[in-house]
């Protein structure tokens, strides 16, 4: 239902904004030229038998040519898959499992040193937007000290159909910063979100039993606190995927990452059209399916929730 | 009037909080350098008449290259970066709060309407919220702005309000659905008030509080996003001041050494939103007496 809404959204913007058929036939073409394409592409008939036309194609992963380069558009964005692909993946990972480890650091102790800096540091990661963090960390680490490349993707190596790059070392060197930076924003949140589950969870009743069962403070904190804590911010981890995606192309942009974000900025200053449209349905389909696997994830975490 | 606003808990917490307090000068000092910067700006980075490519890329004034008519240096175009950040405060700010009431009147009415007559309306503007939700503002302004072929100050605003207005929706509807419940609501039924009056004059008022902490903390996220809009260059055009473009344009600079011109609009940026939070942590603690409790 909801990608059959955005099926149609995208529809009305793939038609309505702009002549398609001046970005194909280029301005200096003639009328008749113009008529040509018009008939070629579809363009000259009624409203509803294109979007049909559009619909069934979708639905077949056909989404038409790029404007630009001529190739299947579903194809140029699933060549640039992987690269975004690695790179969410590094970066999810250093969000959960950082902001959980340094979170439950802050609730155990509080007032230590220790705690003020990372509670300090995950302020910074809320209020500076992550392209300023980006461009920081190329500053610093690249400019400043020469540690790591600036941009790019490094050497990859290609397994069937996928690029990966995290066989090579220069493929991981090159991982880092963007991932980093891509990471910012989130583990900063799961930080706060651990921090105050964990501080809730600490003053109760069952904890205060495990304690004075004299159970090692590893099986207190992991298994009695952390467990309950992990239900919540697993889920607003997996709901705010949609910031995941969107700050995706934000770095991919600063750090010249060869991935489908990259693509779409390229895509939108050339008006390429079918390859935008694409990367939407993509988007959705993408979103859509996390947050149901994120729902069912919810009722396998917490058995109080049954879905009829 | 004024020796009751003084006397009130609101202003008593307020003046005891140092970080809110520095958070609020900051955020006033900001302000003011906005609405007076064209007498501030030691000159106008966008009349032509007065930029001259020749004083490009200055080193701040403290630095060998430097000049004191630049006081933190020039971008590539010969502009002053202390006047264009002062002009770009202006766009900032002004698409900040601009965003921020436009979206929090879209979310009211729809959040007030689905929240108070439920049904078919409520289930449809929720599903909607949903989605937009879950697309996620930031990813649904860069796509909405994508789409539009001409790019002004009230595009972007545009953009933002239509992936905004959830988060606003939300919360009220759920004030609602708390305050409709109390007895004087149904009081005002059966007094015969009209559902216009009663939503306006009983249920608002009361579900309002929450969405004034909305509101402060949507002011920063705003703010990052029209510089992340501007940054990637779906933002305001080029022929608009704004600090994600400045900061854009300085990327290319950073590897000849020049970090002036990306690292001052940053820094102000950084401030900014920092005295927001600031100022907008006081404000939930000050609006939620269950925290105030706990704590």
């Amino acid at each position: 239902m909801v990608l059959l809404a955005v099926s149609f959204i995208c529809f009305l913007i793939f038609r309505f904004t702009g002549d398609p058929v001046l970005m194909l036939a280029g301005k200096y073409a003639t009328q008749q030229e113009r008529e040509q394409v018009r008939i070629a592409y579809g363009l000259d008939r009624p409203f509803y038998v294109q979007y049909a036309n559009f619909l069934g194609n979708a639905l077949k992963g056909n989404f038409g040519k790029s404007y630009i380069s001529q190739v299947d558009a579903l194809d140029t964005i699933l060549e640039r898959f992987p690269a975004t692909f690695e790179l969410a993946l590094t970066a999810i990972c250093i969000s959960l499992l950082a902001g959980v480890l340094l979170g439950v650091v802050v609730s155990i102790k509080p007032k230590s040193l220790v705690s003020r800096l990372i509670m300090a540091g995950s302020l910074g990661g809320i209020s500076i937007p992550t392209f300023l963090m980006g461009i920081l960390w190329v500053m610093l680490f690249a400019v400043f000290l020469e540690w790591l490349p600036p941009f790019g993707r490094g050497e990859t190596v290609q397994i069937g159909p996928w690029r990966t790059g995290f066989l090579t070392l220069d493929g991981l060197k090159h991982i880092i910063m963007p991932a980093l930076t891509l990471s910012g924003y989130q583990l900063a949140v799961i930080l706060r979100l651990t921090r105050a589950g964990m501080r809730e969870v600490l003053s109760e009743e069952y904890i205060k039993t495990a304690w004075s069962k004299g159970l090692s403070p590893f099986t207190v904190i992991v298994k009695h606190a952390l467990r309950n804590v992990l239900i919540p911010v697993v889920t607003i981890a997996g709901l705010s995927f949609g910031e995941l995606i969107a700050f995706s192309i934000v770095t991919e942009s600063i750090f010249q990452w060869p991935g489908m974000g990259n693509l779409l900025l390229v895509s939108i200053f050339e008006t390429d059209h079918p390859v935008i449209v694409t990367y939407i349905m993509m988007a959705a389909c993408i979103i859509l399916a996390i947050n149901i696997l994120v729902d069912l994830l919810y009722a396998w975490l917490n058995p109080k929730i049954q879905y009829n | 009037m004024i020796k009751n606003i003084l006397q009130s808990n609101l202003v008593y917490s307020f003046v005891r909080d140092i970080s809110a307090i520095a958070g609020a000068m900051v955020l006033v000092v900001f302000i003011f350098c906005a609405l007076f910067a064209p007498v501030l700006a030691p000159m106008d980075p966008y009349d032509l008449t007065t930029v001259e490519l020749s004083n490009s890329l200055m080193a701040p004034a403290w630095m060998e290259t430097g000049s004191l008519s630049f006081p933190l240096g020039t971008d590539d175009q010969g502009r002053g970066i202390l006047s264009t950040i002062l002009f770009g405060l202006r766009t900032s700010l002004m698409v900040g709060f601009s965003v921020v009431v436009i979206s929090s009147i879209l979310g009211i009415i729809f959040g007030m309407l689905g929240g108070y007559y439920g049904g078919i309306l409520d289930a449809f503007i929720m599903r909607t919220a949903d989605t937009v939700f879950a697309f996620s503002t930031t990813l649904l302004a860069i796509l909405l702005l994508g789409i539009f072929q001409s790019r002004n100050i009230w595009t972007v605003v545009f953009a933002i309000c239509i992936a905004g207005w959830v988060k606003y929706a939300r919360t009220i509807r759920g004030s609602v659905l708390e305050v409709k419940e109390n007895a004087y609501i149904t009081a005002a039924k059966a007094s015969g008030a009209k559902d216009f009056r009663i939503l306006f004059r009983h249920v608002l008022p009361n579900a309002l509080p929450p969405v004034f902490v909305l509101m402060a903390v949507d002011l920063a996220v705003v703010i990052m996003l029209e510089a992340t809009l501007s940054f990637l260059g779906v933002g305001v055009p080029i022929t608009e001041p704004s600090l994600g473009m400045m900061i854009s344009i300085g990327k290319n600079y950073i590897y000849a050494g020049m970090w002036w011109m990306v690292l001052f609009p940053g820094l102000t940026l950084i401030l900014l939103v920092v005295a927001i939070n600031l100022f907008s942590d006081w404000l939930r603690d000050e609006m939620n007496p269950k925290l105030a409790l706990r704590s």
